[in-house]
C-alpha cells in the first residue's frame, strides 16, 4: 500500500462517502489510488473553489465534515476562498492538496505554492506530510481537529512522493469526539439570577447553536422569552414561534433590533457579535447585561463587554439555563414586542422583494435553501422562514459571491432526498456558473437554481446609492449578461424565467415541478433596496425601518458619457 | 466654581510577559508571530529555545499593550494547535533575564575608566580591541539600559540584546493551576501529546 491508497483507507475508516476535487500533476498518485477505493465517491467540480464550496454545502446541511481536494500550486490556490468561508463560518471541512515532490519543495518548481504557507491564518490547522509513516495518523487528527471544539478547515499538503511511498502501518480508526467541557456551575447561577430579575430579556442565538437549537427552544419556551435568530443562526428557533423576533444586525427586522437596543439582559448563544450584527460597538445593546453561552473562550469579551460568560457546549447551556424555570411574567415587554414585530413590512410591489418572497413562500420545512451573496441573500434570510436547523445555507462571515450554487449542489448531494434550492444574483451566479456541469454529470436532480436577475451588483449599487452620490461605478451588468435560460440549456439544464409578477407562479411551479435541476431566472427591475437598514457605523436603534423618498437616479448613459470626459 | 481640568495622562503602553510551550515543529514561529502580527500586538522581544523536555520548544514573548490585549492574545493561542502551554507571568512572580552584548569605543585615555564601570556592572569582557571593547552583560531589564546608559558617552559602536527570558520563582509544583492557561499535568514529550485542545481548555476568567 501506498501513502495515496493509506489516504483513502483513512478517509473511508472515517466514513467518508463524497470527496468534491480537481485531479492534477502533484495529485495524480491519489487519483490513480482512488480506483481501487469504490466506496469513496469523488465529485469532479468545474473550479477548485466549486470544490471547497460544494463541501461547506455538505457539511453545512449534515454537520458532518466536508472534504475537498486539489492539485498542487493553482489547484490550491483555488481552494483558499472556501477556505477562508469555511474559517469565518466555522465548517468542518478537511482539504487534500498534492504538492511537488519533497526534494522539489521550496524550490519555486513547477506548480509549486508554499500552500501551508498561504493559508496559514485561514485555516484551523495545517500540515505537510513529510515521512508517509505519518500520512493517516495526519490525517485522523486533522480530522478529529477540523470537527471538534468550534469547528473549522484543516488543509493537508502532501508532497508526490509521499504518496507513491510505500506505507507498512495501520490505518487509524476514528478518534472519538471530545467531550465538549460543560459550563460552570458558578456561571450558570451569575446567569440564572440575572435572567430571573430581568424585565427586559431576549435571547439571540447564532450559528453555534444550530446543533442545540431543540434545547434552545426548550429554554426560550421555559422562560417565555423571545428569540433573535442571526444570520448564521436561522432555524436554531422555528421561525413560527410567536417568541421569534427574526433577524439582527444591518439588515435585521424592526423588532429584533429594537428589542437588542432596549433589553436589559441579553443572552447570547453561540455567536460571536459579527459587526454586521452589533452595528456601532458601543451601541449595542447600551441597556443589557450580557449573559454570553460561548465555546471559544477567544471569542467572550473580544467585541463585546461581557458581564457574565458561560463558556461551553451551548446543548448543556441551554439546559443548565432551565434550572427552575418559569414564565417570565413581563406584559408591558411583551406588548412593545408585539408592536415592533406588527412593523414588519412584507413586499407588495413587483421587485426582487416580491420575487424572492413568492419562491421562500413555496418551501417547505425540509427543504434547503442557499443564498449566494448580495442583496437577494439580504431578502431571503429576512422573508424565508424556518422551523428547523441545517435548511439554511449560506456565506455569512466571509460574504464570498459564487459561494451559493456550488454550495447548493453539496447540500443536495448530501440528501439527495430533499430539495436543494438556491437563490442568486445575475452577478454572483456568474462566478461559479461553470459548476451547472457538474449537476449534470452526476445527474443531480433535486437542485433548483433561482437567479434574481436586477442587472446589477445590487448590494454594491444599493451602497453607492445611498453612501456614494449615486454614482454607480463598474455595478451595471445589464449589456453583458448571458441569455441564463441559454447557459443553462448549454449545459443541458432546463431553464424559466419571469419578467412580471402575473408570470411568476406559473414559472416556479414549472421550475419546481421539473423531474430534474432546473434553472429559474427571475428579471427585476434595476433600482431596489434592502430594508430595514443599519447605515455602516450607526447604532442598531438608528436603523432606517423603511426606505427614504428615492429621488430619481442619474441616466446610466449620463453617468458613462461624464466618466468618459472626466 | 469650575474645576480645572487636567489634560488626560498618557500612559505608557504597559507590557506583559508570555511564556509559550510550543510543539517543536516548523512554521511554529510563524503562526504565533502572525497571530500577533494580524492584531496589531506588537512584540516587543521574542526569544526562543529548546527545553527539557523532547520536542518541545520555548518562548518568551514581550507584547506591549493593556490586559485586554493579553488575555485576546493568551486565548487566540490557546486555539493553535502547537502550542502546548501558555504562562502568563503577570499572574505569578518571576525571574527575567536578558543578555546584551556591547561594543563600546576606547581611547587610551578613558579604557581604565570603562573596564571599572563594566565591573561594578560585573560585566565580562568576551572580546578585546585595539579601539573597541565587547562586553557582555545579563540582568533584568534595568540592569542593561543602565550598563548601555553608562557606556554611551564613550561611544556605542554596536549592540545586541537577545530579549527577555523567563521562569515563574519555585518549583513548578508550587505554582497554582489558574497560572497556566493550557494543561496543569506535567508536560510529555510532543509526540505523546494527544489530549485535544478541548480537554485543556478551562473556564475563562471573568474579565470585567
Amino acid at each position: 500500500m501506498n501513502g495515496a491508497k493509506a489516504l483513502w483507507a483513512t478517509l473511508a475508516s472515517h466514513g467518508i462517502s463524497t470527496v468534491f476535487g480537481y485531479p492534477g500533476g502533484a495529485i495524480m498518485p491519489v487519483y490513480d489510488a482512488l480506483t481501487y477505493y469504490p466506496e469513496v465517491r469523488h465529485v469532479l467540480a468545474r473550479h477548485e473553489q466549486g470544490a471547497a464550496h460544494a463541501a461547506e454545502g455538505w457539511a453545512k446541511a449534515t454537520g458532518e465534515i466536508g472534504v475537498c481536494m486539489a492539485t498542487s500550486g493553482p489547484g490550491a490556490t483555488n481552494l483558499v476562498t472556501g477556505l477562508a468561508d469555511a474559517m469565518l463560518d466555522s465548517v468542518p471541512l478537511l482539504a487534500i492538496t498534492g504538492n511537488v515532490a519533497s526534494h522539489l519543495m521550496g524550490t519555486d518548481a513547477f506548480q509549486e505554492a508554499d500552500i501551508t504557507g498561504i493559508t496559514l491564518p485561514i485555516t484551523k490547522h495545517n500540515y505537510v506530510v513529510r515521512d508517509v509513516q505519518d500520512l493517516p495518523r495526519i490525517v485522523a487528527e486533522a480530522i478529529r481537529i477540523a470537527r471538534s471544539g468550534r469547528p473549522g478547515p484543516v488543509l493537508v499538503d502532501i508532497p508526490k512522493d509521499i504518496q507513491l511511498a510505500p506505507y507498512h502501518g495501520e490505518i487509524p480508526a476514528p478518534h472519538a469526539r471530545p467531550e465538549i467541557p460543560a459550563p460552570s456551575q458558578d456561571a450558570v447561577d451569575r446567569a440564572l439570577e440575572l435572567i430571573r430579575a430581568a424585565q427586559r430579556p431576549v435571547i439571540m442565538v447564532g450559528g453555534g447553536s444550530l446543533d442545540a437549537a431543540a434545547e434552545v427552544t426548550a429554554l426560550a419556551r421555559a422562560w417565555d422569552i423571545p428569540v433573535i435568530t442571526t444570520l448564521m443562526g436561522l432555524g436554531a428557533f422555528p421561525s413560527s414561534d410567536p417568541l421569534w423576533l427574526g433577524m439582527p444586525g444591518m439588515h435585521g427586522s424592526v423588532a429584533a433590533n429594537r428589542a437588542i437596543s432596549e433589553a436589559d439582559v441579553l443572552i447570547g448563544i453561540g455567536l460571536r457579535f459579527d459587526d454586521r450584527v452589533t452595528g456601532r460597538v458601543n451601541g449595542f445593546a447600551p441597556k443589557a447585561s450580557i449573559i454570553h453561552v460561548e465555546l471559544d473562550a477567544a471569542e467572550i469579551g473580544k467585541i463585546i463587554r461581557t458581564h457574565v460568560p458561560v463558556r461551553g457546549d451551548a446543548k448543556v447551556a441551554a439546559q443548565m439555563l432551565m434550572q427552575g424555570a418559569q414564565p417570565l411574567d413581563r406584559p408591558e415587554w411583551k406588548a412593545q414586542l408585539e408592536e415592533w414585530k406588527s412593523r414588519t413590512q412584507m413586499p407588495e410591489h413587483w421587485g426582487a422583494g416580491y420575487a424572492v418572497k413568492a419562491v421562500v413562500d413555496r418551501l417547505g420545512p425540509d427543504d434547503i435553501l442557499s443564498s449566494d451573496v448580495g442583496q437577494h441573500q439580504m431578502l431571503a434570510a429576512q422573508l424565508a422562514r424556518f422551523e428547523k436547523p441545517r435548511r439554511w445555507i449560506n456565506s455569512g462571515g466571509l460574504g464570498t459571491m459564487g459561494f451559493g450554487f456550488p454550495a447548493a449542489i453539496g447540500a443536495g448531494m448530501a440528501e439527495p432526498g430533499v430539495r436543494s434550492v438556491v437563490i442568486a444574483g445575475d452577478g454572483g451566479f456568474q462566478m461559479t456558473a461553470q459548476e451547472l456541469a457538474t449537476l449534470k454529470m452526476y445527474d443531480v436532480r433535486n437542485v433548483k437554481i433561482c437567479i434574481i436577475n436586477n442587472s446589477f451588483l445590487g448590494m454594491v449599487r444599493q451602497w453607492q446609492e445611498m453612501f456614494h452620490g449615486k454614482r454607480y461605478s463598474e455595478v451595471w451588468l445589464g449589456d453583458s449578461n448571458p441569455d441564463f435560460i441559454k447557459l443553462a440549456d448549454a449545459y443541458g439544464v432546463p431553464g424559466y424565467r419571469a419578467s412580471s409578477a402575473e408570470e411568476l407562479p406559473a414559472a416556479i411551479d414549472a421550475w419546481l415541478a421539473d423531474p430534474n435541476s432546473a434553472l429559474l431566472e427571475v428579471v427585476v427591475p434595476h433600482e431596489h433596496a434592502v430594508f430595514p437598514m443599519v447605515p455602516a457605523g450607526a447604532a442598531l436603534y438608528e436603523m432606517l425601518e423603511t426606505e427614504p423618498a428615492r429621488t430619481p437616479g442619474p441616466d446610466m448613459a449620463e453617468v458613462a458619457e461624464e466618466a468618459r470626459n472626466a | 466654581m469650575t474645576q480645572a481640568t487636567t489634560p488626560p495622562q498618557r500612559e505608557p503602553n504597559p507590557e506583559q510577559l508570555l511564556s509559550i510551550l510550543v510543539r517543536d515543529e516548523p512554521r511554529v514561529l510563524t503562526r504565533i508571530t502572525a497571530l500577533f502580527g494580524r492584531r496589531g500586538y506588537n512584540i516587543k522581544s521574542l526569544s526562543v529555545g529548546s527545553t527539557e523536555h523532547p520536542g518541545v520548544s520555548r518562548m518568551t514573548i514581550v507584547v506591549s499593550g493593556d490586559r485586554g490585549v493579553v488575555e485576546q492574545a493568551i486565548r487566540q493561542l490557546e486555539k493553535l494547535h502547537d502550542v502546548v502551554r501558555i504562562i502568563d507571568h503577570s499572574l505569578e512572580k518571576y525571574v527575567d533575564r536578558e543578555l546584551v552584548l556591547v561594543k563600546v569605543a576606547i581611547t587610551p585615555e578613558n579604557r581604565v575608566e570603562v573596564r571599572q564601570i563594566a565591573e561594578d556592572f560585573r560585566s565580562r569582557i568576551v572580546d578585546v580591541g585595539r579601539h573597541a571593547l565587547t562586553f557582555e552583560v545579563t540582568g533584568d531589564e534595568g540592569k542593561l539600559t543602565a550598563f548601555i546608559e553608562q557606556m554611551r558617552p564613550f561611544g556605542i559602536l554596536e549592540t545586541m540584546r537577545t530579549g527577555r527570558i523567563a521562569l515563574t520563582r519555585g518549583s513548578n509544583a508550587d505554582i497554582p493551576g489558574h497560572v497556566y492557561h493550557g494543561e496543569t499535568q506535567a508536560l510529555k514529550p510532543a509526540v505523546q501529546i494527544e489530549q485535544p485542545r478541548e480537554e485543556r481548555a478551562r473556564e475563562v476568567p471573568n474579565l470585567f
